[in-house]
């Protein structure tokens, strides 16, 4: 078997990304701890980020991008520990919706991930071993308060459009109600301004695979030099189908055996669609930290704006002069659109700028990764607009 | 359940941005006129955006949009406009009062569920509402009932009677009753000819009834 190799490379890859990561790192010392919502004071603590273009002058054209569950920084680049390209290629570069040659785009591994902002998987100073379940637990506000501390970190006061899908978009939606100032343009994506009961127990039965796996060690597996591949696999793969749509399953694999004519009359991937999930769960356990998807998990669990605004959404955006361009796909049953319409409700209420467009899709909640032209236009539509109300200069072309 | 469509007749979906000026049809140019400089506006029934992109050309205001038709909000937002899906019988509800200076409802309200509960709506989210209505009195639309005996088919109207969306269609005149009966005062009213040209602008109620094939109110709270 060659299990230990995977697990040293693993360890090698991973250890590496969650401490002395490829991309610039933020370092927070003593003197500016996080407050999180738990009540800890984190400190020190770091944040992992990537830019892409140039800051302009007077520092007007800065976009933040904001990952989901299990992206990271590398949203338009190689990335360091995959080889793959960056998890958003369709939609950053030079001349694509987020057009790279028009803003400096920032994108930070959230706090929790594994990609070398603090995390479980990081080293806790005070201990000398990685923080494992030691860690405190986060959430989307504690995420956001982050992000803030890196924008600041930058000398940026304003942030030209804050844009993301799924739990990106929950950090959008968290930007634009606490640093109303600080952000001009908002783009949330098939997303919710809480996580559904249906969201939750998907979670609840990824985190239970991850925990009932015996390598998971109480949390502590990196200092067993293990790695819970198997209940992370199962995790990720009970996941993925959340983030795909009937339709697309049927169209990409129907009853498709694998490589065989006939069934096998045993519990081998007879079928495409399974060999695909196991093939989407250990190609995962390759590049993500169980602990952190504890965590990042509970995170998006736990969101719910309303609730901090006294039970009522439209008090979240009172006042603010964000424009907003809320999206969401019509085969999403993770965020259905019902989630983008009860938030264009409260910014309605609130008599906010907003847009809100609903692309026909089959392609599920993972529609925002992919190649979806309407989308992309709309996007573009969007940002040009905004841009122009912000004085940046106009595309070429 | 059949839901109301938001017929913009005469706002073929362009794809691209269209220079305004040729293409401002007379109806929209009237009502351009009628709304200030820099405010705040809501368009019910937006179509493709047309008429907010010469408000906001001509008149720089603060314009919004709500359509039902997705393709027509998705093309308005590709064009920087800000319009959300929605619909003026069930979301008008979610606004505040006094969130606009002007409501918009052009060419919409004979297609709606409750067209005074609409208008109920848009007095109480903007300060002012600028309405315009197909005239149903219009002279030709009472000769072919008088004299065909059929469900009018007209230019300004154009759908037979099992195709069209428009459920509450009015002649000037019940506009005028309506807009007593919301409480509306009607600031300015004018009633435009089959070929978009004001009906002479000091005859009487009945003339325009007969002769305008739809009329452009400005209304404010009574």
């Amino acid at each position: 078997m060659a299990r230990p190799k995977v697990v040293e490379s693993i360890k090698e890859a991973a250890r590496r990304e969650a401490d002395l990561p490829q991309s610039h790192v933020a370092r927070f010392g003593p003197e500016s701890p996080l407050k999180l919502d738990c009540g800890i004071s984190l400190s020190p603590y770091q944040v992992a980020y990537k830019t892409y273009g140039t800051l302009n002058a007077d520092k007007s054209n800065a976009v933040l991008v904001t990952h989901a569950l299990t992206g990271d920084q590398h949203v338009a680049n190689e990335h360091p520990v995959t080889g793959k390209p960056g998890w958003w290629e369709t939609m950053v570069g030079p001349g694509l919706p987020i057009d790279t040659t028009r803003y400096f785009v920032i994108c930070s591994n959230v706090l929790g991930g594994c990609m070398g902002t603090t995390g479980p998987s990081s080293m806790n100073s005070a201990t000398g071993r990685p923080w494992g379940v030691d860690f405190p637990l986060v959430t989307i506000p504690d995420i956001v308060r982050a992000q803030a501390a890196l924008i600041d970190h930058l000398g940026i006061d304003q942030l030209f459009a804050v844009i993301g899908g799924s739990m990106g978009g929950m950090q959008v939606l968290e930007w634009a109600a606490s640093y109303p100032d600080k952000v001009f343009a908002a783009m949330p994506i098939a997303t919710a301004a809480k996580h559904s009961a249906q969201n939750i127990a998907f979670h609840e039965v990824g985190r239970q695979a991850v925990m009932a796996d015996p390598e998971w060690h109480g949390g502590r597996y990196l200092e067993h030099n293990a790695v819970p591949r198997k209940g992370l696999a199962v995790a990720r793969m009970a996941a993925h189908i959340t983030y795909l749509s009937e339709a697309a399953l049927q169209r990409k694999f129907g009853r498709e055996l694998q490589d065989r004519e006939r069934p096998t009359f045993t519990f081998d991937a007879d079928f495409q669609v399974e060999s695909y999930l196991r093939h989407q769960g250990s190609s995962f356990v390759e590049r993500f930290d169980a602990n952190s998807y504890l965590y990042v998990t509970r995170a998006m669990d736990y969101y719910d704006l309303a609730a901090d605004h006294g039970g009522v959404l439209a008090n979240a955006f009172k006042g603010t002069k964000t424009r907003f361009c809320v999206m969401g796909f019509t085969s999403d049953w993770l965020f259905p659109t019902s989630d983008s319409r009860a938030i264009v409700h409260a910014l309605n209420a609130a008599a906010a700028n907003v847009s809100f467009v609903e692309i026909e899709s089959d392609k599920g909640h993972d529609a925002f990764l992919l190649d979806e032209p309407e989308f992309f236009a709309t996007a573009r539509g969007f940002l040009a607009g905004a841009g122009k109300a912000r004085g940046l200069p106009e595309a070429e072309g | 359940m059949v839901s109301p469509r938001m017929v913009r007749e005469g706002a073929p979906m362009r794809a691209e941005f269209a220079p305004v000026v040729e293409t401002a049809r007379p109806d929209h140019l009237l009502m351009a006129e009628m709304i200030q400089r820099g405010a705040r506006v809501l368009d019910v029934g937006c179509g493709d955006g047309q008429l907010l992109r010469l408000l906001v050309s001509r008149k720089n205001v603060d314009g919004r949009g709500i359509e039902l038709s997705q393709s027509g909000v998705n093309n308005s937002v590709a064009h920087g406009l800000s319009v959300i899906q929605g619909d003026a019988d069930k979301d008008l509800d979610q606004y505040p009062d006094d969130a606009f200076d002007y409501v918009i409802l052009s060419q919409t309200l004979q297609a709606t569920r409750h067209p005074r509960a609409v208008m109920e709506n848009l007095l109480r989210i903007g300060r002012r509402a600028v309405v315009s209505v197909p005239n149903f009195g219009h002279w030709r639309m009472r000769m072919q009932l008088l004299a065909l005996g059929r469900m009018p088919v007209t230019k300004t109207l154009p759908e037979t009677w099992y195709d069209t969306q428009n459920i509450h269609l009015c002649t000037i005149r019940d506009f005028v009753d309506l807009c007593d009966e919301v409480g509306a005062h009607i600031e300015r009213a004018v009633a435009l000819d089959v070929s978009g040209r004001p009906v002479g602008l000091r005859l009487p109620w009945w003339f325009w009834n007969l002769f305008g094939a739809q009329a452009v109110f400005l209304l404010s709270r009574g």
